[in-house]
């Protein structure tokens, strides 16, 4: 299939090594994978701080680059992000606007990519991993995927998923976790808490995963890895 | 801790950073009861055979009635004052208290016993029946803890659920309890007490879950009976409600009731409902000779009138509260308004709109959704609290904000700009020089930087397939 990255602000701009990651694993599953290169930002930073029209501003240039390519699908390593155009973009641009209409239907959350169009991807993690996986809010509540990026693990051999409070919002919230900083830190100390049997944190926001690796890093925790799952899986998957 | 901040004179973060700066003692509380109580709505719902479909039903109900809200009110009022009420529309805070003070001074009341009313809190009216010289006994268990406390509710359900069981004998200390921590025994001192007050009150004040329009029924729900009491034993009942609080009928009451039991306390039905249409009848032995309804607006009409009018389908359960994360770190005291936790943070900016402090209640979230996923009628408060922050921009909002999101929103609509703005992060910067919003950030977390070049560089480079 002929695939669209949407790579997102965030991993373009501060973990491209996600971005990297996820285009090899549709590479390996056997996709033709395309990077728009007009894409900057879904404007969700913007939407969430009440500022729509800015949103709506940044938004259109991405849905207009994403939709030039007109792909047969469109997969972004990001929950959020994915659902700010499936589920709140139409608040901004309309729903009859013709870039949305193109781009919407057709994209899919990484690990709800996998699951239909990359499920003969198996591979092994050596040495062996505890993983925590942690649910992010809008991919959970708004997008409804809480069994995908646990299938597309449990397809791993080397990795198994630990218990922990995995449902509860980590704290980062966007411009929220700069706007009241403590109260931020505070949510993902509650979440990390629980965090005692893993060795890995594994997720598929990067936003949320590059939260509570920051705090990670400062409460000295650096023993946790913190890996998007589509690293998890590229370095599973790797021929 | 240090007393309870006033809205008015702080900002939300100045709040927050009182709440968390205590010795942890709220946050071991918060996290013991709303874990309690969010296991048993889970539990509570779980039991019944389709709740989701309960939930939409209960939703398209809720919107129906919010949507014929004048209509019901008018059929309402009508009920009620055949069955022998009075009922007073009352526009705002101070046209309920003066009606309330009225009816105190014509009966000359000295003592009020009150039960648990989000309402009365709402108008302050506690403040004001004291300034008349009028005891205003508070016989929740919890609301009167708080009395004691000298604190306002801290949860719309749980008024006092943030308080430890060594706060609850130092409160009860105050009036006499010598005991131990063991609840039934506080309990029993409490029912003591209380019982001769319900006996010596002049007027009982009590607030309204439910008000069924079809019949001019007033449905008043308690688990521990003071409602029942409040309503019954003073010779006269003040019935305070919030104008959204009515439903068309008992179909809708017996399923809002259900919803209400089980999201808010994990219970089938709650322990005592009563449904008190008019005053004592002639021939019966028991009820108030007065019964006296005030249906306040207070900048209900104005949700109505908006966008966020699906926030007035709420039945205050609570269970947005309990489910929280938000709420779990500060509790309801930071919020700064009667209403905390996600339903608060909706409504308060609009209720408190001469309030300036108000308006940034929205921004008392992650939008995680968690409330919007534990509300029995399906509200979706993340996305009223997004609404909130649209409306608070609109309004100005801060100027300099305004000006940072319109060079963003312009920078980052053109690919090479964005290119040139996001090229930097790459630098690791000292935490000194960092600019504002990534010094708060580095507040608690190392600042994220990249390594090497950004994605499109490298797939310019034709590095990233294999
Ligand atoms: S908003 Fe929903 S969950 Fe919150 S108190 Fe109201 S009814 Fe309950």
């Amino acid at each position: 299939m002929r695939v669209g990255l949407f790579v997102t602000c965030l991993v373009d701009l501060l973990c491209p090594e996600v971005g990297v990651a996820t285009a090899r694993l549709l590479q390996r599953a056997g996709h033709q994978v395309e990077f728009p290169e007009g894409q900057t930002c879904c404007g969700q930073p913007a939407f969430n701080s009440g500022y729509r029209a800015e949103a709506a501003g940044v938004l259109h240039q991405t849905l207009r680059a994403l939709a030039a390519t007109d792909a047969e699908a469109y997969v972004a390593p990001a929950g959020s992000c994915t659902t700010m155009i499936r589920t709140f973009a139409a608040e901004l641009v309309g729903d009859d606007d013709p870039d949305l209409r193109v781009v919407a239907p057709r994209l899919f959350e990484l690990s709800e990519f996998l699951a239909s169009h990359g499920s003969a991807l198996a591979g092994r993690l050596e040495p062996p991993r505890r993983v925590a996986y942690h649910d992010s809010c809008h991919m959970l509540r708004e997008l409804g995927l809480a069994r995908e990026p646990r299938e597309a693990l449990g397809r791993v051999a080397g990795v198994e998923l630990a218990d922990w409070d995995s449902e509860r919002c980590c704290g980062f919230g966007g411009t929220f976790s700069m706007r009241q900083p403590e109260l931020s830190v505070a949510m993902a100390d509650e979440k990390l808490r629980t965090l005692a049997s893993a060795d890995t944190l594994c997720g598929a926001d990067p936003s949320c995963l590059m939260h509570m690796r920051g705090r990670l890093e400062r409460i000295g925790r650096e023993e946790v890895a913190v890996r998007h799952l589509a690293e998890l899986l590229e370095e599973a998957t790797r021929p | 801790m240090s007393a309870v901040p006033s809205l008015t004179g702080t900002t939300l973060r100045e709040r927050e950073r009182w709440a968390l700066g205590g010795d942890g003692r709220l946050q071991s509380a918060l996290r013991r009861t709303t874990d309690n109580l969010d296991g048993r709505r889970r539990r509570g719902l779980d039991e019944l055979e389709d709740p989701e479909t309960l939930r939409q039903t209960a939703r398209s109900l809720r919107t129906a009635a919010v949507a014929r809200l004048p209509e019901l009110l008018g059929r309402l009022a009508d009920r009620v004052q055949a069955a022998g009420g009075t009922v007073f529309f009352a526009a705002d805070a101070e046209e309920a208290r003066a009606h309330v003070l009225g009816i105190c001074a014509r009966r000359g009341a000295k003592l009020a016993v009150k039960s648990k009313s989000m309402v009365s809190e709402e108008i302050e009216l506690g403040a004001r029946l004291a300034e008349a010289g009028i005891e205003a006994l508070e016989t929740d268990l919890g609301e009167w803890a708080q009395q004691l406390d000298g604190e306002p509710p801290a949860h719309i359900l749980g008024p006092a659920m943030h308080k430890t069981p060594a706060d609850w004998v130092r409160v009860l200390g105050t009036v006499g309890y010598d005991g131990d921590e063991s609840a039934p025994a506080m309990t029993a001192f409490a029912r003591r007490t209380l019982r001769d007050k319900f006996h010596a009150a002049d007027v009982g004040i009590t607030g309204v879950n439910l008000a069924v329009a079809e019949s001019g029924t007033l449905v008043i729900v308690s688990n521990e009976g003071n409602a029942r009491m409040s309503s019954t034993v003073p010779p006269v009942q003040i019935a305070l409600m919030g104008m959204e609080r009515v439903v068309a009928d008992w179909a809708e009451a017996d399923l809002l009731l259900a919803l209400l039991g089980r999201a808010g306390a994990g219970v089938s039905f709650p322990t005592y409902v009563s449904a008190i249409t008019g005053p004592r009848r002639p021939r019966e032995r028991d009820g108030p000779q007065e019964l006296h309804l005030v249906v306040l607006d207070n900048g209900r009409s104005r949700i109505l009138a908006g966008a966020s009018r699906e926030a007035l389908n709420c039945i205050r359960c609570g269970a947005c509260l309990n489910a929280c994360p938000v709420y779990r770190q500060i509790g309801g005291h930071a919020y700064g308004s009667v209403y905390s936790g996600p339903i608060g943070a909706v409504i308060s900016p609009l209720l408190l709109d001469d309030v300036p402090e108000a308006a940034e209640l929205s921004h008392a979230s992650s939008l995680c959704g968690a409330c919007w996923a534990a509300c029995p009628v399906g509200i979706p408060l993340h996305e009223l609290l997004l609404e909130g922050r649209r409306r608070e921009a609109a309004g100005g909002g801060d100027r300099a904000e305004r000006a940072a999101w319109r060079a963003w929103a312009q920078a980052w609509s053109h690919p090479r700009l964005y290119g040139l703005t996001g090229a930097p992060a790459r630098a690791r910067i000292p935490e000194r020089l960092l600019p504002p919003p990534l010094r708060e950030w580095a507040r608690g977390r190392t600042v994220p930087h990249r390594a090497g070049a950004t994605f499109r560089a490298r797939w310019r480079r034709g590095e990233v397939l294999e």
